[in-house]
């Protein structure tokens, strides 16, 4: 070590050398003069022995050509105390060094890398990951090139309040540009594409700046509401020996507690919630963690309350008798108090928006009902992107993390409940029992229609797969959205990884990366991951397969191929309505039929196991039993289901 | 009067063309939020089997609410949504006790 230190290259001090000398000839008139005559040299004799010797010899310096110090150790130093399991990227020379430093000084451990064929993709699969596993991933990117693939991404997990640590390569020094590549892949401020949807960002111009900044932004990051934040990787700082003397010193990280509501407003709230009558939970992004979904079941208890999961987390039982989603709109509009926990869009929860030319809009809760938010959200807010949705006025408003609130609020809640009070709400939960129960075996009742349609009802898909995963320890990781909730209707959701939420932005792409990067984290506890994958999404980057085949990421893949971009079809066909002509023409820009995508040999081509296209339902038990198989042996697989378009 | 029966009785009449509402139901959009065969899902309501009256059909296109689209009778004639009407009728109903549908 001692040696390769003397040995090692002072580049910085070598360059450095270099520069000034240049400089020394910019400003002497004679080697001014010996530069402008490089232009005649064609024209000039044949050089001399003495003159070949100095153009052809090696340099003087020649001993300083490697190091074994580079900045990018020192990085990867810092980012390994943060604990990042995996770093997903598409390489990129301007986070070479940070690379090589993650495979060969880090041992390609804790980060590992995770080969990527695109940035959204990247950053994708941390969103989906960071949801199973509560931290963030590591992103890779090229601070321009690199960024702009990933912006959408990005904004889909700023949507949804999720936390994903990029970092980026950029060459800030115009004189360390070595080529019109280096010029173009380079940008004085690289985080200002994405500033107006991320929570921080910096550009560290040192080793020591870059470890401060490195630890801050992880914990901006995970606080409440959580976000993407972003870091610049400076390639000179990156790959140049770290200067003598640096105090190359790691801050130690301690995450910030989240906040808490204000304790007289979570007891007016309490107090609010065990007068009511008909009081309700609307849980949007409510439960952080798993200890979340247990905070919540134990509020619903102990109130005795009608519980509506918006399905953005994995906030509560699909099968506790509480659970109230299936009737929603009937319980909104009985209910005296709503509870919003995260609620991400109040306003639309409470009223009913027409959809016809004229906007027309009206509430759906009683005369009197009283609203109470408690949300992250009003904690930071942007204003350029419209993600904070229409302004819902409530009764009582608390700025702080749900989760984080809910053991106040249910203390509080038990303060105030009296014996007498106890007995009504247990004869109101026995109330919202009997309406669950209907519920589920009305939603039973109406899976059986279409049963034996092909293309395949999406009732018939969802049924068919629960019979074979529900013995399992299953985890969903795709929205229910496209296949009109048949999963939330039929199986029984009750642990925290059994359900993800959605994109957040409702950026189009997210689905199959997101379903990746949470089957990664699923990985190591031995679940099976289960995505059904919209192929409109899938379209968008499916060089995502190969990912997850090259990594041996177990995740079975079901395709909803509806050969369309069906939201479209369908909003096309309400102008043609609207505009009164060529109501047979919306599937024009809209469908993906001609020719018609075999997903199954998509899938083969990047060595993955792909079956399909399958049409007949009396196919499809067999075919999803034969993936699922695969997926048990570790690997991923590709079932592909023609489909109903809803 | 007589002839507006008459025009209804013709509708009545051209509704017994079940095979032509099926193409119908799909050329002009109404599988794309019910389903191929009006099972119904997130984006519209069941509408088979045992469909709602035909004048209760005709008269919510014609001035629906929520979020489904008008249908003008330039769009889609009266004759056009009896056919319809005549096709959602004939879609069998759903089996009972499906062995899937049972287990918890």
């Amino acid at each position: 070590m001692a040696k390769s230190k003397k040995d090692s290259v002072d580049r910085r001090g070598f360059l450095k050398g270099a520069a000034v000398g240049a400089t020394a000839l910019a400003v002497n008139p004679e080697a001014a003069q010996a530069q402008k005559s490089d232009v005649r040299r064609a024209a000039a004799p044949p050089p001399s022995a003495k003159e070949t010797a100095a153009e052809t010899n090696p340099p003087v310096k020649v001993e300083v050509l490697t190091t074994d110090r580079p900045g990018s150790d020192f990085m990867l130093d810092v980012l390994k105390s943060l604990d990042f399991e995996y770093v997903c990227s598409n390489p990129g020379s301007s986070f070479r060094a940070l690379h090589e430093s993650t495979i060969n000084h880090g041992g390609n451990r804790s980060p590992e890398f995770i080969t990527c064929c695109h940035e959204e993709s990247a950053t994708a699969m941390a969103h989906g990951y960071a949801k199973i596993e509560g931290k963030p991933l590591l992103v890779f990117a090229h601070g321009t090139v690199g960024l702009q693939h990933a912006c959408m991404a990005i904004y889909n997990a700023y949507c949804d309040r999720v936390p994903v640590y990029v970092v980026l390569g950029n060459i800030m020094d115009a004189t360390r540009r070595r080529s019109f590549v280096d010029w173009a892949h380079s940008v004085q401020d690289a985080a200002a594409m994405v500033r107006e949807y991320i929570k921080w960002d910096d550009a560290p111009l040192s080793l020591p700046h870059f470890a401060e900044s490195a630890v801050r932004a992880y914990k901006i990051a995970m606080t409440p509401p959580c976000m993407p934040v972003v870091i610049v990787a400076d390639a000179d700082t990156q790959e140049s020996p770290i200067p003598d003397g640096t105090d190359l010193r790691i801050p130690k990280l301690t995450l910030t507690a989240p906040p808490q509501g204000d304790s007289g407003a979570v007891a007016e709230g309490a107090r609010f919630l065990v007068a009511a009558e008909n009081p309700v939970i609307l849980a949007g992004r409510a439960a952080r963690t798993p200890a979340g979904l247990k905070l919540l079941v134990e509020l619903a208890e102990t109130l005795q309350t009608a519980v509506i999961d918006q399905r953005q987390r994995m906030n509560f039982p699909s099968r506790h008798p509480l659970n109230q989603t299936l009737r929603g709109g009937a319980a909104i509009a009985n209910a005296d108090v709503i509870l919003g926990l995260e609620v991400e869009d109040f306003y639309g929860a409470v009223h009913s928006i027409g959809q016809q030319i004229e906007y027309s809009t009206r509430t759906i809760t009683k005369p009197g009902a009283k609203l109470i938010s408690i949300t992250a959200g009003d904690l930071f807010l942007r204003s350029n992107y419209q993600d904070f949705q229409r302004f819902q006025e409530v009764d009582l408003a608390i700025a702080a993390d749900a989760e984080a609130t809910l053991p106040a609020l249910i203390e509080a809640v038990k303060r105030q409940l009296t014996d007498d009070r106890k007995r009504v709400l247990q004869d109101r939960g026995a109330k919202l029992a009997a309406s669950h129960q209907e519920a589920h075996a009305k939603a039973r009742a109406d899976a059986a229609y279409a049963w034996d349609a092909s293309p395949i009802s999406t009732a018939r898909l969802c049924a068919e797969l629960w019979a074979q995963i529900k013995n399992e320890d299953w985890s969903f990781v795709s929205t229910s959205a496209f296949v009109s909730g048949w999963p939330d209707r039929l199986w029984d959701f009750n642990k925290h990884y059994h359900h993800i939420g959605g994109q957040g932005g409702y950026g189009i792409g997210y689905g199959a990366p997101a379903a990746v990067g949470a089957a990664l984290a699923n990985r190591k506890h031995g679940r099976l991951t289960v995505n059904i994958q919209c192929d409109g999404d899938m379209m968008y980057a499916p060089g995502i397969l190969w990912t997850a085949a090259h990594h041996r990421i177990p995740l079975l893949n079901i395709m909803h191929n509806n050969r369309g971009y069906h939201q479209e079809v369908m909003q096309v066909q309400i102008m043609a309505n609207q505009h009164n002509r060529g109501v047979d023409r919306a599937q024009i820009g809209t469908t993906i039929d001609d020719p018609p995508v075999d997903y199954a040999k998509l899938a083969q081509s990047m060595g993955m196991y792909g079956e399909g296209p399958i049409s007949d339902p009396k196919d499809l038990a067999a075919a999803l039993h034969r993936g699922i198989e695969v997926v048990k042996r570790g690997e991923p697989a590709m079932i592909d289901v023609v489909t109903q378009p809803r | 009067m007589r002839k507006l029966i008459l025009l209804l009785a013709a509708g009545l009449l051209h509704a017994q063309d079940a095979a032509n509402g099926k193409k119908l139901f799909s050329s002009v959009g109404c599988y794309e939020c019910h389903g191929r065969v009006g099972q119904g899902g997130s984006a519209g309501p069941r509408l088979a089997p045992r469909p709602v009256p035909l004048p209760a059909l005709i008269a919510y296109v014609r001035h629906p609410s929520g979020a489904m689209p008008p249908y003008t009778a330039k769009l889609v004639t009266d004759a056009q949504l009896a056919d319809i009407h005549a096709y959602l009728a004939s879609i069998p109903p759903a089996a009972k006790d499906i062995p899937l549908l049972n287990q918890q």
